[in-house]
């Protein structure tokens, strides 16, 4: 029975309970013409709650556990003692077996994989009986069980309450859920990298050259200090010597001067630039700025000058990230209150002086934390740094030089062909590992920050 | 020649297309406190405002009419509002201390103004005009904390310290009280006592006995006119207007 059909029965199962449920209690309440905690709707939705959840769950803990089952059953068959050994091919295979199954083969079939789809084809509905089987058992049973609970005086409308709260709380452990998967992985594959190569000379190696890998010292060649400079250095560096300045004096015209009128204009451009898709900025950073910083470079003499430097990078990445160190600073500025700006320009302090000496000393912290969510967010950029940055990694504090990161070692070491166990592919892992504590603790630093500022004007 | 220190003439107040206050004139002598009360929102904070020209950082307001410092226009092109606020000083409602030291709050006033030769001359200011609030003794063995954590009282003083430091000719004060428990209110009034002969001092008050022991001129203002304006035992006693009669009894809302 496909997915599809089994789960418009246990729907339709559900709207069947609904309307039993409804009816026997509305025949309660019609019986003693009392009133009770809860109309017959809710007893309705209690006994369809019950009936269709637990067989959804169900169904959707087979669907993840039953290809396993199936594979296993399949394994059973003579013809796959022909199978190779476990590896990349026998999957291939196995996966080939289960298209002609399901009767979505193109080109000619290997001929082992047509041996084993009438296998996959006979272990997969023998799962799916069964899967429906029991769905549909749950669906009843549970319904059964509930409609047994619907008296007059049962409170339907407090269970319903909880599982709607039971509901709101699994939608949002499934996002927690799914990052600490995500870290959980990225953190096995940074162990298994750490087997082959010791984690003191990753971290602080300085030569990188993930495409010259020495089998026997692998960790020679995959030194990632010169990325981590270099992403310090464009996205730290570079990119904020542009965005503070922009980004703060913006935030200061917004907030102080500028008419309402005229911020009422301003205000929503500067957060659409914030929705530019970064691709574009790439573009812009590859195609625009970086031949404009060469020749720059060029025209003051530095005549080696590359035309993928750390300069052009962190320029554009640091237009990208000024309207967020804007609005940032705009709140934080916007937070300190008029009291304060009224007391300073009331002793004949001019607005620029208030400014400089109240407004900004007072809204410090706000600014500061916001700068470290922008860093936060400049090293994790990714799609500016591969167009427009280079892949030679060099350690260097020349803007003109070319420099890489670590977000575009990672696309590199990850596009082409790889294979899974190597030094090389698994080096990608223990970046993102890298990337990810370096930028959750600027954000939780940050945060810390930027809360405590909330707190002390309330 | 107009020998008032502060001379008010057929002022009116617009924010945007609302007139709040309509053709009032009023005059302010040194040496006395002059108390404005009146209903809420009748405008009294609004034509204290005027007469340092703080409207002017609010947006939509207009103001119209001529008020005059010493005989000079204040609101003439060549009026500075620098140093228009360096000689009327303002007191608000809530204590705004700066998120700084409480000697650098003092200090502010006088570093902008360039008013202290060197960091001698600069603590003695501070040192005078906190002694001037009454503060000093509560104050001088931590001027290096933060002026916000003192309390309400205390930062009130603290901001009427940080107002004198500039020496100034005139202290407008709005509702400095209200923020106030009894005994930091009484605080305040001893120090407007004392600082009566130096300044001349204007005060916002809702609080009828308040204006009657701190002032000797009051004006009472209805509906953004000035109602009655006389000698503060004239209006308590023998107000001639039967509005103001009604609010200083408690008969009016
Ligand atoms: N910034 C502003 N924009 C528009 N209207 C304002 C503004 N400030 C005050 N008003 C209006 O002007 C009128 C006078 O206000 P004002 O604050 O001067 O009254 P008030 O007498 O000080 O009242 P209160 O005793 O409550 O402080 C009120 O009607 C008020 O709504
Ligand atoms: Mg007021």
């Amino acid at each position: 029975m496909s997915i599809l059909v089994l789960s418009f029965l246990v729907v339709g199962l559900g709207l069947i309970a609904w309307l039993t449920a409804r009816m026997r209690a509305a025949g309660f309440r019609r019986a003693t013409g009392a009133r009770f905690s809860s109309l017959p709707s809710h007893h309705g939705a209690f006994v369809a709650l019950w009936t269709v959840l637990p067989a959804a769950l169900f169904l959707a803990v087979w669907a993840t556990a039953s290809p396993a089952l199936v594979t296993d059953r399949v394994l059973t068959d003579p013809a796959a003692a022909q199978l190779p050994p476990p590896g990349f091919e026998r999957a291939a295979l196995l996966s080939e077996a289960r298209e002609i199954a399901a009767g979505k083969s193109f080109g000619e079939p290997t001929p082992l994989a047509a041996k084993l789809a009438p296998a996959y084809a006979d272990a997969q509905s023998h799962y799916d009986w069964i899967g429906s089987g029991v769905a549909l058992l749950l669906a009843f049973a549970c319904g059964a069980w509930a409609f047994t609970r619907v008296r007059p005086d049962f409170r339907a409308r407090s269970k319903i309450e909880r599982v709607i709260m039971a509901l709101l709380l699994a939608a949002s452990l499934i996002a927690i859920l799914t990052t600490l998967g995500i870290v959980v992985s990225l953190l096995f594959e940074s162990i298994r990298f750490f087997q082959m190569v010791p984690i003191g000379q990753f971290l602080f190696g300085t030569h990188w050259s993930p495409q010259v890998i020495d089998a026997r010292d692998p960790g020679a060649s995959l030194g990632a200090l010169p990325l981590f400079w270099g992403t310090f250095f464009i996205g730290a560096v570079i990119a904020m010597i542009v965005a503070i300045p922009f980004g703060l004096m913006s935030a200061i015209y917004l907030t102080q001067y500028a008419h309402p009128r005229a911020r009422a204009w301003m205000k929503p451009i500067i957060e659409v630039l914030a929705g530019v898709p970064t691709v574009v900025y790439g573009y812009f950073a590859a195609l625009t700025v970086a031949p404009l910083v060469r020749d720059f470079a060029v025209s003051i003499g530095v005549s080696w000058a590359s035309s993928e430097s750390a300069l052009a990078a962190g320029l554009v990445m640091g237009i990208m990230i000024i309207p967020f160190v804007s609005s940032m600073a705009d709140d934080s500025i916007a937070a300190v209150p008029t009291a304060m700006r009224d007391g300073s320009l009331a002793m004949g302090a001019t607005q620029s002086e208030t400014i400089r000496r109240v407004l900004l000393p007072a809204a410090l912290p706000g600014v500061v934390g916001g700068v470290l969510l922008a860093v936060s967010r400049a090293i994790g950029e990714t799609m500016i740094v591969v167009m427009a940055a280079s892949g030679v990694a060099t350690l260097t504090l020349n803007p003109f030089a070319s420099a890489t990161t670590v977000t575009k070692q990672i696309v590199d070491l990850l596009t082409g062909e790889a294979e899974f166990d190597s030094p090389k592919t698994l080096a990608a892992f223990a970046l993102g590992l890298t990337l990810f504590v370096v930028t959750l603790l600027l954000n939780i630093v940050a945060l810390t920050v930027v809360k405590r500022y909330r707190e002390a004007y309330e | 020649m107009n020998a008032s220190k502060i001379s008010a003439r057929n002022v009116n107040v617009f924010y945007g297309q609302k007139q709040a206050i309509s053709d009032v004139s009023l005059d302010f002598d040194s040496d006395v406190v002059t108390a404005l009360i009146g209903p809420s929102g009748c405008g009294k904070s609004t034509f204290l405002r005027t007469l340092n020209r703080m409207n002017d950082t609010i947006a939509n307001a207009r103001v119209e009419g001529r008020i005059a410092l010493d005989g000079e226009d204040i609101y003439a092109a060549e009026m500075d509002v620098v140093q228009l606020r360096a000689r009327v000083g303002m007191v608000f409602q809530k204590p705004n201390p700066f998120p700084k030291s409480i000697f650098e709050n003092v200090a502010y006033g006088p570093r902008i103004h360039g008013l202290a030769s060197g960091s001698a001359q600069l603590a003695d200011i501070v040192e005078r005009s906190l002694k001037r609030a009454g503060l000093w003794d509560e104050v001088k063995d931590r001027l290096s904390d933060s002026g916000t954590a003192l309390s309400g009282g205390q930062q009130q003083r603290l901001c009427i310290a940080r107002a004198i430091a500039v020496d100034p000719e005139v202290i407008l004060m709005d509702e400095p009280c209200s923020a106030l428990d009894p005994i930091a209110t009484a605080r305040i009034e001893e120090l407007i006592h004392e600082l009566k002969g130096r300044y001349a001092i204007v005060i916002v008050t809702h609080n009828m006995q308040q204006a009657a022991r701190v002032s000797q001129r009051t004006a009472f203002f209805h509906l953004g006119s000035l109602v009655e304006y006389g000698t503060t035992s004239d209006i308590f006693t023998n107000p001639r207007q039967e509005r103001t009669k009604d609010y200083i009894t408690g008969r009016y809302g």
